[in-house]
């Protein structure tokens, strides 16, 4: 029996029959490109074609052709990797936590926010080891047996703690998405062996690794999925809060401070699921699934966005309360430097992007606004990048020891890296478009019978016969 | 004596679900069901034994942290134990609150992908398997049921069976 409350809006639009949400959703993967997808992909693979020369530039060269300097020793690598890590949460956090919390909705977005969580990871990854000294001993914070003695690492760190954790991360991501696209894959193996596909039924015979959605596989499949997705959630929530002691277990003023886990982890998923708004309204209209993922989607987004922005907020404002209520000079100074010495305009736009722009999504109007969600998502990934710019470089160029004090400017390398990773994203979040089905197809065909518009036409249509007799 | 499979195609989920538990009380063998998205309810109807794949996960996540407080122990206590500002480092359980991340990591890291690869080898999906397929639209909208029937008989002692119940195709 399937029943769901006729108050409850339709998840797919349309009145879309089973078979009709496959040609929808393989259609853009089996047709060839379109214009919009080439001129994005050229657009991203020419960024990611600078990121080739800024970063073969920086290793080559060193690290010199930045803009550090003793003082500030991190600046706009550290805060390109929080930027990107952060971003990855909400595909996780649509993946995982709504799943637990068996929120249908996301079974629309779910496939493209894990792609991007991957995508996103894999950047923040570059940024990390790009800005080793020696990338070519980037392995050396993994403990292997060495001939130093066997120099081990030091696992009170927090640096290592991130060597766990972002590759714990990026490999579960890589399997929980992974794991979810074989059966996809299997209707696309399908449908090329209908079609007479030689190429593709070959291809994707090998990527759907032979699957046939038996009882007990689609069983286990379901096991794995919800194990997965418990796992995942208390896996996302360590990650970004290890991440965050890399500046709270200092004693940097502005970084020392217990309210960073929490912190960070809401602002990971405020910037991510503005990410994934960013995207998914390209993707929708480009890809013409504007009945999958739905306003009523970006809806749900968007109150994510306002509770986790409102989050954001509430944690600055008790990080100045106790900058003040401690009484330390030097963590009153950090914010006093922050809002009013020569980096007031990166503070500011912080504050702005980040406190007010979410609270504009009270309204209902603005909330169910395509427009206004695409704008006011840029807005909050800017505000964020500006949030990790203004923790990093303000606290470390004007810190305890006044003569140190230092300005600090980017160069056109860390520049061109920062660019370039967009197009690195971009350019592996368009591969995914065309070669992989953006949503996830077999997942979403569970919710048919209970939350496609017909359903609830026909639920409504029952509740009025049972009335009216 | 020699057994062969008779399918039904379907398109309903709910006809389908009706279909086998009717059919298992006339005594029919109702071996497997293939269908483009996991069904509700199927398991039951079906009898399927409940799966013991979370299991194995919990098992992998406690050697993973097993693994790390060894690995953990070895490296930083007992083999080259150094004094880094101060912090403990003659007594596993002084540092255990440091050594906490990468122990729960580690957790996650084994439990995920051990239970992955199992469900992989034990289901045999691989790169490389062939897949079984019954109906070309059975990723798309059809649901297939396979019955067991004795080598005599075939699709048309069923067909009537089978198309009462809802089913839109026989074939075997």
């Amino acid at each position: 029996m399937h029943a769901e409350s006729e108050l409850r809006l339709p998840l797919i639009l349309g009145d879309k029959s089973i078979h009709q949400i496959t040609e929808d959703v393989c259609r853009p993967v089996e047709a060839k490109a379109n214009k919009y997808w080439w001129m994005c992909f050229i657009v991203a693979f020419s960024l990611f074609a600078w990121w080739v020369i800024a970063v073969s530039y920086t290793v080559g060269t060193g690290l010199g052709v930045w803009g550090l300097n003793k003082t500030v020793g991190w600046a706009w690598d550290i805060t390109n990797f929080v930027w990107w890590v952060g971003i990855g949460h909400a595909g996780t956090l649509i993946s995982a936590i709504l799943l637990l919390f068996r929120q249908k909705w996301r079974l629309s977005i779910n496939r493209a926010a894990e792609a991007m969580t991957i995508f996103a990871v894999i950047c923040a990854a570059s940024f990390i080891v790009s800005h080793m000294g020696r990338p070519w001993v980037a392995y050396w914070p993994i403990p292997l047996a060495n001939q130093f003695g066997s120099l081990w690492v030091n696992f009170n760190s927090p640096l290592v703690w991130d060597v766990f954790a972002i590759s714990t991360y990026f490999s579960v991501s890589l399997v929980f998405w992974y794991s979810g696209l074989i059966p996809d894959f299997a209707a696309i193996r399908d449908r090329a062996k209908a079609r007479g596909d030689k190429m593709m039924h070959f291809w994707y015979t090998i990527f759907s690794f032979g699957w046939v959605g038996s009882a007990k596989n689609w069983q286990r499949f379901e096991e794995v999925s919800l194990v997965l997705a418990g796992i995942s959630t208390p896996l996302v929530l360590s990650v970004h809060s290890v991440v965050s002691m890399d500046f709270a277990t200092s004693l940097v003023p502005g970084w020392h401070t217990t309210i960073f886990p929490p912190y960070f982890v809401a602002g990971a998923i405020f910037s991510g699921f503005a990410m994934v708004q960013t995207l998914m309204i390209m993707t929708r209209k480009v890809l013409n699934l504007e009945e999958y993922i739905t306003v009523y989607h970006i809806d749900m987004m968007n109150r994510i966005i306002l509770i986790t922005g409102s989050i954001v907020g509430i944690a600055y404002i008790t990080e100045f309360f106790i900058a003040w209520y401690s009484g330390v000079q030097y963590e009153s100074y950090a914010f006093i430097n922050r809002a009013t010495g020569p980096y007031w305009w990166a503070y500011w736009s912080m504050m702005t992007c980040n406190v007010i722009t979410p609270q504009l999504f009270w309204s209902r109007r603005l909330r169910n606004s395509v427009t206004a969600t695409f704008i006011i998502s840029i807005f909050v990934n800017i505000g964020m990048w500006f949030e990790r710019f203004v923790i990093i470089v303000t606290s470390l160029h004007r810190d305890y020891v006044p003569s140190s004090w230092v300005m600090y400017h980017p160069t056109w390398v860390e520049i061109g890296i920062f660019l370039g990773s967009l197009g690195l994203f971009f350019t592996c979040y368009l591969l995914f478009a065309r070669f992989c089905p953006v949503i996830a197809l077999s997942e979403l065909k569970t919710i048919v019978k209970t939350s496609s518009s017909q359903a609830k036409k026909a639920a409504k249509h029952h509740t009025h016969e049972e009335v009216v007799h | 004596m020699s057994k062969k499979l008779v399918y039904g195609i379907f398109e309903d989920e709910d006809l389908l679900l009706h279909a086998i538990r009717s059919l298992r009380q006339k005594g029919v063998k109702v071996v497997d069901v293939i269908s483009p998205y996991p069904i509700h309810g199927m398991d039951e109807a079906l009898g399927l034994k409940r799966t013991r794949i979370s299991i194995c996960c919990f098992l992998y996540g406690v050697t993973g942290t097993a693994l790390a407080l060894l690995m953990m122990w070895y490296m930083n206590i007992f083999d080259w134990p150094m004094d880094i500002g101060g912090k403990p480092s003659f007594a596993l359980y002084k540092n255990l609150p440091a050594f906490i991340p990468v122990t729960f990591e580690s957790t996650v890291l084994c439990a995920a992908h051990g239970m992955v690869i199992t469900f992989l080898l034990r289901s045999k999906i691989l790169p490389g398997v062939e897949p079984k397929i019954i109906d070309v639209r059975q990723s798309d909208d059809r649901m297939v049921m396979a019955i067991q029937v004795k080598e005599s008989q075939g699709a048309g002692d069923f067909r009537s069976m089978l198309m009462t119940e809802g089913a839109i195709e026989v074939k075997e």
